[in-house]
């Protein structure tokens, strides 16, 4: 199911693990903290998968170490089947024209000091595609796919609203084609009439462009619109992967159910499973399933065994005991 | 963006900058001008002695008409010595503040695009440099290494690099871990690239003001250190040499002290009117 066996997908990942340390007070002994901890994952061209999580599970690390930006303490990933060079010398920098990614702070992540056409042109000029009337069609072209006009490239960033940025980001992102785009929380620093027209954009933009994209973010709805593919990641590693429709109306990880009962729904009052509990710490992982304590329907095998991420007959991935064994669920 | 430019903004008109700017760029070009000049501008060698009009006061205090600013006590033209100190101080001034900008920044750049092991040192070597005090430095060096006009810019270059170097390495880290840097190293950049283009015009602003407070502070360390007899060295003429030497005079002769004090305050008051007036004008969020 998740990887076919005669192509290879465009990204695949494998048990990415990445550790920071981290030290409590001056002289406090420094902890590990997994940020990301056994994630597996692929992507097929062209389309999305989507990485579901509450800030602080480590969906962006991942973003950043599927991209290459960061590179992991264990575990591979491998871009159209071949590894991913160290970060910052030539053929690292070179992949870059074939992966993007797309920030969530639009004014942030572009330069305020150079106008909008320039950088949108600027991966052009360094990875050295095209002359320069090309890469000034391009740029053009790039405009107005993403919805921009073509006097929008003489503003500068400050000058544009939110939308009109992260469009302008996503113009530059496209503008090598890649192959794979990392679109970090593309849309929680935009407003909600403005975030519609973003995600719409992007799903048209990946059927112009053919792009994969992994779709990071906490809006599970938002990444339904856009996903053939969610994952739903809880401190560092995913709990369960499927279909955007099944996991969004029939979620079976414990988690996923409380995400999904979170989203909030006209006419259906007082049925929110409200988590116990405080949010994790990666720092403290709890032993056994990292989501236990908060868990509703935990029982003594949870706190001792950490479950793996398996599929279940229907094809679903899940990583909780009581998922696999329906005769449990209902003793407890 | 040729074709692209049907439409610009047409807000962006040339205007007149503030009449204290005009005077600041007026003054600079002039102090520019005479520097370059010198040779030309001056009535007399900068070592003429006029035996016979010994500290003769200027014009309008009953001084002779050919020596407008008056002269000192070994009758040597205050006006021509005067212009020559500006191009030596100038000299001074702009190469020390140059040569510190540019070690501070490139340091600044290294400790923060390579972190680990070399900013430590760069980072050592910016507290070292901040705890020493800078007058007994350039005393230890000009008298081991004797005195030249090159070493002495390049010394007082060293003055204030840790600053540029703290601001740039802060301004870099913070601009490579989550903003624009980190965008554009993630396009593919390279580091020259992501460096010069993008996070120095960045940064710029901070830097220039940072060298507009440096320049008169050099200005006025040349001066002490000619003063104590470490700078330039005579029969060379500066502007911090004529104050300390026209001290002598105070009661007697003020014109040799006054007139290259007076230039030393406008020149410095002027760059920082051009600083602060050109980061704002460098910056196309305040335009």
């Amino acid at each position: 199911m998740r990887t076919s066996p005669i192509t290879t997908p465009l990204l695949e990942a494998q048990n990415l693990m990445r550790r920071y340390w981290m030290r409590r007070g001056a002289f406090g002994k420094a902890t590990e903290v997994r940020a990301v901890d056994g994630v597996s994952l692929s992507l097929e061209r062209g389309k999305t998968l989507g990485l579901v999580g509450e800030s602080g599970c480590g969906k962006s690390t991942t973003g950043r170490l599927v991209l290459g930006l960061e590179t992991p303490d264990a575990g591979t990933v491998a871009f159209q089947g071949a590894p991913m060079p160290a970060p910052g010398t030539a053929p690292w920098r070179a992949q870059r024209a074939r992966m993007q990614m797309v920030f969530q702070d639009p004014l942030g992540a572009l330069d305020r000091r150079l106008t909008i056409g320039v950088q949108v042109r600027e991966p052009l000029d360094i990875h050295g595609i095209g002359d320069a009337a090309a890469r000034e069609k391009r740029v053009l072209h790039l405009l107005h796919a993403t919805g921009l006009r073509p006097e929008q490239a003489e503003r500068y960033p400050h000058e544009l609203s939110g939308g009109q940025r992260q469009r302008a980001v996503l113009a530059r992102a496209l503008a090598t084609d890649p192959a794979l785009l990392v679109c970090d929380e593309p849309i929680s620093a935009l407003d909600v009439s403005i975030q519609a027209q973003v995600m719409n954009l992007l799903v048209k933009l990946q059927r112009e462009f053919g792009t994969a994209i992994l779709f990071i973010s906490h809006d599970l709805r938002a990444v339904r619109q856009v996903s053939h593919r969610v994952a739903v990641m809880y401190l560092g590693r995913i709990v369960e992967e499927g279909e955007p429709d099944d996991v969004l109306h029939s979620p079976a990880h414990p988690y996923s159910q409380a995400l999904v009962s979170a989203i909030p729904h006209p006419g259906r009052g007082g049925q929110r499973i409200l988590l116990q509990g405080d949010p994790p710490n990666p720092a403290d992982r709890p032993s056994g399933c990292a989501f236990h304590p908060r868990c509703p329907v935990a029982f003594a095998r949870c706190s001792q065994e950490s479950p793996a991420l398996t599929a279940r007959p229907d094809g679903r991935l899940v990583a909780c005991h009581l998922a696999h064994e329906p005769a449990i669920a209902r003793a407890a | 963006m040729s074709d692209v430019a049907i439409a610009a903004p047409a807000a962006r008109r040339f205007r007149l900058p503030p009449t204290l700017v005009m005077f600041a760029l007026g003054w600079v070009g002039l102090m520019l001008a005479t520097a370059f000049l010198a040779d030309v501008l001056a009535p007399y060698s900068y070592t003429a002695l006029d035996l016979r009009n010994r500290l003769a006061p200027p014009i309008g205090f009953g001084g002779v008409l050919i020596h407008p600013l008056g002269t000192d006590e070994l009758g040597r033209d205050v006006f021509s010595r005067l212009i020559y100190s500006i191009r030596m101080s100038l000299l001074i001034a702009f190469g020390a503040t140059l040569i510190g900008a540019a070690l501070g920044t490139s340091l600044g750049f290294l400790a923060a695009h390579f972190r680990g092991l070399v900013e430590q040192c760069v980072m050592a070597l910016v507290d070292f440099s901040a705890s020493i005090p800078f007058l007994i430095l350039a005393l230890s060096v000009l008298a081991f290494f004797g005195n030249s006009l090159t070493l002495f810019i390049c010394l007082l270059g060293l003055h204030a690099w840790e600053r540029y170097a703290r601001i740039a390495r802060g301004l870099a880290i913070s601009a490579g871990s989550q903003g624009y840097a980190a965008a554009v190293r993630q396009l593919g950049a390279s580091p020259w690239r992501n460096y010069g283009r993008h996070v120095l015009p960045n940064i710029a602003s901070t830097l220039i003001v940072s060298m507009t407070l440096a320049f008169p502070e050099i200005i006025l360390l040349e001066s002490g250190l000619s003063f104590l007899g470490l700078g330039v060295q005579p029969p060379e003429t500066s502007l911090g040499s004529m104050v300390g030497y026209g001290r002598e005079y105070l009661t007697r002769a003020p014109w040799i002290l006054l007139s290259p004090a007076a230039v030393i305050v406008l020149t410095t008051f002027s760059v920082s009117v051009l600083g602060d007036w050109l980061r704002d004008r460098l910056d196309p969020t305040l335009r």
